[in-house]
């Protein structure tokens, strides 16, 4: 008979140790499949290194990824730091898109300097208002903000395609259904070969090392996710916190979105967000709501996809295989979990008729 | 617009909805909020296709289809149920592989058609006597036969629950785990029993898609409609009956805007799209300000281990 | 009488703490046999090996002379042991029928009808008198827990284990839940009573089983018997703890307290018209069985109790229905010692720096937290009372139950009170440890501060207070003089008994 029991806390390292074998063990799983195609395994993972990093310009797309993951999942942790479960980092980024490109559409005519910052704190703005609802209702009637904010994702995408279809559909373009291509004004520009996200990447991040660890908003925010008894024994304004602390979340989500629009694709389209909202809960989940992780384990995601296209080319295997090696990674992550907090005891069971019953 | 062509038309575009939020709703009985639908109707979609093209035989689709979701379903049960992990993230994880599978095993079944032996299975097949009521009977029972299994599930699935003692049992589950364990109810085995059979009906959904509406391969085939599955469960406040009339009105929202188009009335087909989740999130708002119990089982979304203090 | 139930040797662990340690215990058919012990004793842990919730570490269990393993919950079922647990196991959303049924999962269909008349004949024959269409939710406490008794005797049980289940009662419900368990006993069944209420365990029981930190200090059969017995098995030695007891100051009203009631969630009166003054250098202790509404009272005055009426007045300032924010911005010095230490008082999962902090970081300038400060101030607690820990980067979970406490008063005392509200301060504490929290109350009263004191232990009431303020079901029955009252008043006075001539002056 197998007995389970909760073991008291381990160990950093061992933790460590174990989440790392669970990520071995996938690869070693994927390596079985690879296998099984036909192909050497290791040859698959070092193009997968070499497809994303092997040059400069491989490293800089590669970068491309980590910037809107890293910032969506920030936006996340500080939401799930709550145990406010925002799963709707998809739609926060979308309506931040759609914000920047009707300012981008609109006043094209601005200064480029202007016109950029109107987008980002446009985007960032209905990002954050997007979050604000849900935690609204959450925290004036206690509505469930995990079905919430994952309805307002397919809300914002479906207004996407409308825009598309609809109103803001480019005349020019020849029938085909799509938004006008930005102006220049309204492109980022690049930085050393990647698009300016990057430095508002390490301002934000600076930021959100701040608001989490050194802020009174930041200990707020932890005390809160802990107990809100205790948070309320403390003299903290519960409500008040959670509805700051969800527009921050969207917000960040709502700055991907400009990002992407304005310095990836120079269009709206309803593959902005690309499911990269759900990536980055899981980002944020596997980065422990640490914030120093969150750019680590999106930089191994970015490398995923980014490393994908070249496998596709090198070994003819469909891009899919990068969404199942990252499910794969993430089962094995989420199952190590469990051995970390739980210890399994392997004993003889006693005699007697009880059993059988 | 004919309104009985349109109706027999939203009935075909629910189901696969249905099949999807029916399997959501068993699941969710359990207390596990599975949100994987998206990736377990893309399992089911490219198995069952796969199945379909291999071997010609709709059973054979069908069982494969199944089978594919109750695999989705296995390995989510293993981690949120065995392994305690996270069930939101789990599911995420679940859609994503899915997604992945699918559009790997489906760039080998580009171009493929699904066989006329198959075809001519789900053809329609209006039942004697019933399809010659006026209105009703011409909506309902001129159906393939896969609209008819729907109706037929969503009644079951409404019995099990209320008039069996296993259906009595998994509500108990999924209301208050810790109740149902006091009460002798193998708590694990309900959760993973349920879980995996909800897991394959849901995939069902998917291979509905594949075999029957397009019936080709498509890369995404399921365009969303896994989330639909979700937003339909809180919509019919799990309650498979509610289900069905729900499922029927999100599919009927899903082409009523091309219908529209062709009588010139223009509401876009877009815009349409939106109100299956603003529907669902009014629902969920007005039951949360009601202060009503909200249908949703208490325990769903939490771990369960017996130990815990 | 047959010996049903034998416990030897159980024990079981939690993390690091050791909830039973090497446990006897039997139980025999025909008779009720109560579990005392103050709180943390582990008599639900040990009933919870029984009910096969809990897998012991150790120990071996003996089913009719048979040694057995109970795996599971089911396997407790079928064995004809009953649980009523103290947190009811019922599905609030089902009707009372559909609980009787869960988990009876022979053949398909659930034949409602058929185990209705049953369900009722049962509930006649043991005077349970409940209606198998209700819904749980719109059931009183009461009545529910009637439900799970009914529940295990549908199911066949013969071995009923009731834990705490005066608790939630009030006086009447008592009377009639142990009518209905002597019925039970007539009809052959084994109870075990789990309670800290010594006048109810004498009252009822046959034989008494009393546990003192996870140990059996003895069975006693229950004949002349008095609480004293009780009492000193419970605590553990005689009763002279030569606590101090500096002289109180007793000039000038700290709080001011008139007629303040406070109304439960559940709708019920947690605290009626209480009314008392509390002056500078003076220890209130407050006496009281559990759930009397000390918490209530604590909660009211610290600002986290909503649905109050009557006046809180701090010094001349009124504080009725301030939130603790305002309290603090007021300017209020008020330390709340909460009997939740890790659930409330502390940030179980956060290190001893950000626990200081919790209380610190409102009055700190600026945006940011200063950790330096509260660091600072952790390591002078740690040093001053001597707590046991590794750093102050240490989550305080991971610390022993009476370093915990140390963090908790000691950073509420940090705060230089004039009131200090503690409940049940050195609850599950070692001796020591209990020691160095009432010498640390009483240096704060000797600097002429507040002290409310909630307390179980009549003992350490009586020695460390200068009044005493004993509570029934809400209501305050009489504020004592613990120079003139004995233990037993205050035991009568706490199940609402008025007694003359023991009666504080102002």
């Amino acid at each position: 008979m197998i007995r389970i029991s909760k073991r008291a806390e381990m160990p950093q390292r061992k933790k460590w140790i174990v989440r790392l074998l669970g990520i071995v063990l996938a690869l070693v799983v994927m390596s079985f499949f690879f296998l099984f195609l036909g192909h050497n395994p290791l040859e698959v993972y070092q193009t997968l290194i070499t497809g994303s990093l092997g040059n400069y310009n491989r490293f800089a797309r590669t970068i491309e990824f980590v910037i809107p993951l890293s910032l969506s999942a920030l936006g996340i942790m500080i939401a799930f730091k709550m145990k406010f479960w925002n799963i709707g980092a998809e739609g926060q980024i979308v309506v931040g898109a759609i914000a920047a490109t009707y300012i981008a559409l609109n006043f094209s005519e601005l200064h480029t300097v202007l016109l950029l910052s109107t987008m980002f704190i446009v985007a960032a703005l209905a990002g954050g208002i997007y979050a604000f609802i849900p935690a609204f209702f959450k925290v004036k009637f206690n509505t469930n903000e995990t079905l919430f904010t994952l309805m307002l994702n397919y809300i914002a995408l479906r207004l996407v395609v409308y825009l598309q279809y609809g109103p803001w559909r480019d005349p020019g373009a020849r029938g085909f259904p799509k938004i006008a291509n930005f102006s220049q004004n309204a492109r980022l520009p690049d930085i050393f070969g990647i698009h300016a996200g990057w430095i508002i990447l390490i301002i934000v991040f600076a930021l959100v090392y701040l608001l989490m660890n050194k802020s009174k908003l930041g200990y707020e925010i932890a005390v809160i996710g802990e107990s809100q008894k205790t948070a309320n024994y403390a003299g903290m304004n519960v409500s008040k916190v959670i509805l700051i602390a969800l527009f921050l979340s969207g917000a960040l989500s709502g700055i991907v979105g400009m990002l992407q629009v304005s310095g990836v694709n120079y269009t709206l389209s309803r593959q902005v967000s690309g499911g990269m909202g759900f990536t980055a809960i899981i980002i944020a989940w596997l980065s422990q709501i640490k914030v120093v992780l969150v750019p680590i384990v999106a930089f191994f995601f970015a490398m995923l996809v980014q490393g994908a296209t070249f496998i596709r080319t090198a070994f003819q295997i469909p891009q899919s295989i990068a969404e199942v090696l990252q499910a794969t990674v993430l089962f094995f992550a989420l199952g190590s979990e469990f051995f970390i907090n739980y210890k399994l005891h392997f004993e003889k069971k006693a005699k007697g008729r009880v059993q059988n019953g | 617009m004919d309104s009985v062509s349109f109706l027999r038309a939203a009935l075909q575009a629910g189901t696969p909805l249905l099949f999807a939020t029916l399997g959501e709703i068993l699941t969710e009985k359990a207390g596990n909020l599975n949100l994987g639908v998206e990736g377990l109707m893309l399992l089911g979609a490219v198995g069952g296709f796969a199945a379909g093209l291999a071997t010609q035989s709709a059973l054979v689709a069908i069982i494969v289809a199944a089978l594919c979701g109750a695999v989705g379903g296995l390995l989510y049960a293993v981690l949120t149920v065995t392994l305690q992990a996270n069930q939101v993230v789990t599911g995420l994880a679940l859609t994503i592989f899915g997604t992945g599978v699918s559009g790997y095993a489906g760039r080998f079944l580009m171009g493929d058609i699904i066989p006329s032996s198959i075809r001519n299975t789900f053809r329609t097949i209006p039942i004697p006597l019933l399809s010659e009521i006026p209105f009703f009977g011409e909506i309902v029972f001129q159906q393939n036969i896969f609209v008819y299994c729907g109706i037929a599930l969503a009644i079951l699935m409404g019995l099990y629950f209320s008039k069996t003692k296993q259906g009595l049992n998994l509500r108990t589950v999924g209301e208050n785990p810790s109740a149902a364990d006091a009460s002798g109810i193998p708590v694990t085995t309900y959760k993973y029993i349920h879980i995996i059979i909800g897991s394959a009906i849901s995939a069902l959904g998917g291979a509905y898609l594949s075999l029957v509406s397009v019936p080709a391969w498509q890369e995404n085939i399921t365009a969303g409609r896994g989330w639909i599955a979700v937003a339909l469960v809180i919509f019919s406040m799990w309650s498979p009956y509610r289900a069905i009339f729900g499922a029927y009105l999100f599919g009927g929202l899903d082409i009523i805007g091309f219908r529209l188009q062709q009588t010139g009335f223009a509401l876009s087909q877009h815009l349409i799209g939106m109100f299956p989740y603003l529907i669902t999130i009014l629902v969920l708002v007005i039951s949360s300000i009601m202060k009503r119990r909200q249908y949703a089982p208490t325990s769903l979304g939490e771990p369960y281990f017996r130990e815990d203090r | 009488m047959e010996k049903v139930i034998e416990l030897k040797g159980i024990v079981k662990t939690f993390g690091s703490v050791l909830a039973n340690d090497h446990i006897d215990f039997t139980l025999q058919s025909g008779e009720i046999h109560s579990l005392l012990g103050e709180n943390g004793a582990g008599k639900s842990s040990l009933m919870n090996v029984l009910a096969g919730v809990y897998q012991p570490d150790g120990g071996e269990i003996y089913f009719k002379g048979e040694r057995v393993d109970i795996p599971s919950p089911r396997h407790s079922i079928d064995m004809g042991i009953g649980m009523i647990h103290q947190h009811f196991k019922l599905v609030e959303a089902h009707t009372v029928l559909e609980n009787m049924l869960a988990g009876m999962s022979k053949g398909l269909l659930s034949r409602k009808k058929t185990y209705k008349k049953q369900v009722i004949e049962l509930s006649q024959k043991y005077g349970l008198d409940i209606d198998p269409d209700s819904i749980i939710e719109d059931l009183s406490v009461a009545q529910k827990q009637r439900v799970e008794i009914l529940k295990v005797l549908f199911r066949g049980a013969t071995i009923l284990i009731l834990d705490e289940p005066t608790a939630v009662l009030t006086p009447q419900e008592t009377e009639k839940l142990f009518t209905i368990i002597d019925n039970l006993k007539k009809n052959d069944h084994a109870i075990v009573f789990i309670s800290h209420k010594l006048d109810e365990v004498l009252a009822i029981s046959d034989r008494i089983t009393v546990l003192r930190n996870g140990k059996n200090v003895a069975t006693l059969e229950n004949d002349n018997l008095d609480t004293s017995i009780l009492i000193s098995n419970m605590v553990g030695k005689t009763l002279d703890l030569a606590i101090d007891r500096p002289t109180k100051l007793g000039e000038n009203k700290i709080l001011e307290v008139k007629d303040l009631s406070v109304l439960r969630p559940d709708g019920a009166f947690g605290l009626k018209d209480v009314s008392f003054d509390l002056y500078d250098g003076e220890v209130l202790g407050v006496a009281g069985l559990a759930g009397s509404g000390q918490k209530e009272l604590c909660e009211a005055i610290a600002g986290l109790q909503e649905k109050l009426t009557g006046t809180i007045i701090f010094k001349g300032d009124d504080i009725t229905g301030s939130t603790p924010r305002q309290i603090i911005k007021k300017g209020i010095s008020m330390s709340f010692v909460p009997e939740d230490r890790l659930g409330m008082g502390l940030v179980a999962s956060m290190d001893l720096v950000d626990n200081v902090l919790l209380k610190a970081y409102l009055k700190q300038p600026g945006v940011f937290v200063n950790r330096k400060e509260a660091r600072f101030e952790a390591e002078k607690l740690v040093e001053k009372l001597s707590i046991d820990t590794p750093s102050v980067d240490i989550s305080v979970s991971k610390l022993s139950g009476g370093n915990i406490q140390k963090v908790l008063l000691g950073r509420e005392i940090e705060l230089q009170p004039e009131l200090i509200i503690t409940a049940y301060p050195a609850r599950g504490l070692d001796i020591g440890s209990a020691y160095k929290i009432y010498d640390l109350l009483n240096e704060q009263k000797q600097n002429g501060n507040g002290i409310i004191f909630i307390g179980e232990d009549l003992d350490v009431l009586l020695q460390i207070s200068d009044r005493i303020m004993v509570m029934c079901n809400g209501e305050v029955t009489g504020i004592v003089d613990p120079e003139k009252a004995t233990k037993e008043d205050i035991g009568y006075m706490m199940v609402g008994r008025k007694i003359e001539g023991v009666i504080a002056n102002d």
